[in-house]
């Protein structure tokens, strides 16, 4: 066992007791829901259509929009009862993850119910049986095996898509996957997927033994698959037991330079005596909100994302001016307080190859225009809808022969191998350098600048402990540092996890 | 052991399905202790007329009492404990054991004490061995799985049984059987017993009063030997046709031997 299998699976108690929580809460949540409405669905076929269409047009959406979804879902309901309801972490999980669960359990149940022998109901009926007791003597028994494989579906589908509750905060083994995917640690991503895929297997097979016991009628069987099922849930949730205080939460958004960044945070503010966790892997709109409600306490953004994502702007300033507005700006509406800029920046910078730059005597985007017809662009999966983008076509008359999307992991490689001519590189990244690409200039300042910047919760704002462990952060990384530290994680060979290089940098802070 | 069944009354019964008339205007006094057979072809109203009394199917208008009680008054639940239904297709719980079958009507009632001894006492009743108690209904043939069902209806000690073609699904020799069993069963225990069939030559064995049933109405009412004499009405007639000439041909092919 190698070092990296180590540290991958050192984060495994945690996180996996916090997938079997955020799954075991939404699969009994979801039988709380679907089995009095499966009762009442098996009594009128009306009822039954109606349920059964909504459950199934639930499934259709993607788990990821669904989690996605309850997130402004959430902030509006909160808004509405004035604040206090959580929009992160474990309540959109939980809400998503149950929606999800409805379907299988709903549908066998109502299977299984509506399918009970006529006789055995008129039976029933003759022996003068209350609705009640022809549901616990007869209807519920005979459905039981039924139902139960609708909960073991559930189950498993659950344990599988709470993979994906990472992306709204809340910790799970997907964030072993997503941190995987994003650094290239196939360690990571293997640790993840192995663990949520043996404790899925274990739950339908304990479920199954269960399901098999009612069938059969062996007790036996029923009674020892729920005392291995509750002795897991114990073990697997002990880890949840140990209370901790002053917790301080880090946010990263879905790249290596946040990983790195929160590590080096991180190391700074356990050194000041705080402990620390990690939510990687955040979309751009929550990790804002979450910072905002204080269920992250520090994150890194970028000036530009905060001025057209969150104030709506699309004018042009000065840096420095551009940098007291926000401050002023994210004081004012949100309590949220700007540290200062670390000292780089990280702004969408269109890439080329160098063959290309010297033969079409490719150097701003000017250039790129006028060959764009002939270019195949290839971009992260967000820049196109982003406001960035739509300036950029205002200021130059771009027209791609074609677009397509891929992770920024591909998009270095698929430039590399001509798959595409032209990306929308982050300015940051060591690749660029590593590749020998060439950054064509923005010479209309059409793109804003993307300051790296350092934003506080509210909560944060006046604990002064945390701000002077923050603080010599400000102004201290270069950006030349930072592409090099990108590398060390994003490159193929002799990688370093992000808390190795956040230690390489914190070694090379300007003063 | 021994308890005496009720008089039941009905008294201009109607019951409509959209424009079918199932049961129309229909008045009927059975006499307490009687073992009567409503024989009628499918589609005539005798089982929508026999579930009428213990409210499986509610009547549109008209009164039915049992004994002198109005059957409306009573919760449809308990009304049904007091009376003893076995059907055509048994109904037997399949995931019980067949003590549990018999003795569910005393779970129900929450009687609790010497339930065994009860069901011990209905298998020797319906002449089924004691071992039978821990075996599960499918473990049974059809005939002991039909003894079970008249067992069950028996647990709580009903005066009155309603019994829907309730030997109709089984072969001709467990049928005969059964029905000359049972009939022995309504006379010990004193029952009042109303049992549906389409079969004439049952009900002629069977029963102590037969009621042909045509088109929601009572087309004939007397005893067998009145019907196999003859001179009763149209509909009843077409019905002995068949066993009588059954008789005759059975009779005449001995003399031939």
């Amino acid at each position: 066992m190698t070092g990296s299998w180590q540290q991958a699976f050192a984060r495994v108690p945690e996180l996996l007791a916090a997938h079997v929580q955020i799954s075991v809460s939404a699969l009994f949540l979801a039988m709380v829901i679907s089995l009095p409405m499966a009762i009442c669905a098996a009594r009128s076929p009306k009822i039954a259509t109606v349920v059964l269409t909504v459950a199934s047009l639930i499934q259709t959406i993607p788990g990821l929009a669904l989690l996605a979804l309850f997130y402004p879902l959430l902030l509006g309901l909160s808004a509405l009862v004035g604040g206090g309801i959580s929009a992160f972490g474990f309540l959109p999980a939980l809400l998503a993850l149950t929606l999800y669960a409805l379907l299988p359990i709903l549908r066998n149940a109502v299977t299984g119910l509506s399918g009970v022998d006529p006789a055995a109901k008129e039976a029933a009926d003759g022996l003068g049986m209350t609705s009640g007791q022809k549901l616990y003597y007869v209807e519920a028994p005979l459905a039981a095996p039924t139902i139960m494989a609708g909960i073991r579906t559930a189950a498993v589908w659950t344990i599988g898509a709470a993979t994906l509750s990472t992306t709204v905060g809340q910790p799970s083994l997907g964030d072993l996957i997503f941190a995987g995917l994003q650094t290239q640690n196939w360690t990571l991503v293997l640790t993840g997927c192995l663990f949520s895929a043996a404790l899925a297997i274990s739950v339908d097979l304990l479920l199954g033994l269960i399901e098999r016991g009612i069938r059969e009628r062996r007790r036996i069987l029923v009674v020892a698959g729920m005392a291995v099922i509750a002795a897991g849930l114990l073990i697997a949730t002990l880890p949840l037991m140990i209370v901790r205080d002053n917790i301080v939460v880090i946010g990263a958004k879905n790249f290596s330079e946040q990983y790195i960044l929160a590590r080096l945070i991180g190391s700074r503010l356990e050194e000041a005596g705080y402990t620390v966790q990690y939510r990687d892997g955040l979309g751009s709109a929550i990790v804002f909100q979450a910072l905002s409600a204080s269920d992250v306490d520090v994150y890194v953004d970028y000036s530009g994302t905060i001025w057209t994502n969150q104030m709506q702007r699309n004018d042009m300033l000065p840096k420095a001016a551009m940098l007291d507005q926000i401050a002023q700006w994210t004081s004012a509406n949100h309590g949220v307080k700007m540290l200062g800029a670390l000292g780089f920046e990280n702004t969408y910078a269109f890439a080329v190859r160098p063959e290309d730059a010297r033969a079409k005597s490719l150097r701003t985007l000017d250039d790129l225009a006028r060959v764009s017809s002939d270019f195949n662009f290839g971009t992260d999966v967000e820049f196109l809808e982003r406001p960035e983008w739509q300036m950029v076509q205002v200021a130059y008359p771009i027209r791609f022969k074609h677009a397509r999307s891929f992770s920024p992991t591909f998009m270095y490689p698929a430039l590399a191998s001509g798959e595409v001519d032209v990306i929308s590189a982050f300015s940051s990244d060591g690749r660029i350098a590593a590749n020998g690409f060439v950054i064509l200039e923005d010479s209309k300042g059409a793109v804003p600048s993307y300051e790296a910047i350092m934003l506080l919760a509210p909560k944060r704002s006046s604990d002064d402990i945390f701000v002077a462990a923050l603080n010599p952060l400000v102004s201290a990384i270069t950006v030349e540092n930072m592409r090099k530290a990108n590398y060390m994680v994003d490159r193929q060979d002799d990688k370093k996890t992000p808390r190795q290089t956040a230690r390489w940098l914190n070694d090379r802070l300007r003063e | 052991m021994r308890v005496s069944g009720p008089s039941i009354s009905l008294n201009k019964v109607s019951r409509h399905y959209g424009k079918v008339r199932a049961v129309d205007s229909l008045s009927l006094e059975i006499a307490a202790g009687s073992l009567v057979a409503l024989v009628g072809l499918s589609g005539s109203g005798k089982s929508t007329l026999l579930k009428m009394i213990n409210r499986l199917v509610e009547p549109d208008s008209g009164a039915i009492r049992i004994g002198d009680e109005p059957v409306e008054s009573i919760d449809p639940h308990i009304l049904r404990r007091r009376i003893g239904y076995v059907f055509q297709n048994i109904g037997l719980f399949p995931h019980m054991t067949v003590a549990r079958n018999i003795a569910i009507g005393l779970e129900l009632a929450g009687e609790n004490e010497a339930r065994a001894d009860r069901v011990a006492e209905l298998l020797d009743l319906v002449e089924l061995p004691q071992d039978m108690a821990s075996r599960m209904p499918e473990q049974l043939s059809g005939g002991q799985q039909q003894r079970v069902g008249v067992a069950r209806a028996l647990a709580t000690r009903p005066g009155l049984m309603l019994m829907d073609e309730p030997f109709g699904a089984l072969d001709p020799v467990t049928r005969d059987n059964l029905t000359y069993q049972y009939k022995a069963l309504h006379d010990k225990l004193g029952l009042t017993s109303i049992i549906v069939t389409h079969d004439m030559a049952e009900a002629l064995y069977l029963a102590d009063r037969i009621l042909v049933m045509k088109d929601g109405q009572i087309k004939a009412d007397a005893t067998p030997a009145d019907l196999l004499s003859g001179n009763v009405a149209e509909e009843a007639e077409a019905l002995v046709a068949i066993p009588r000439a059954q008789a005759a041909h059975l009779i005449a092919l001995s003399k031939l031997s």
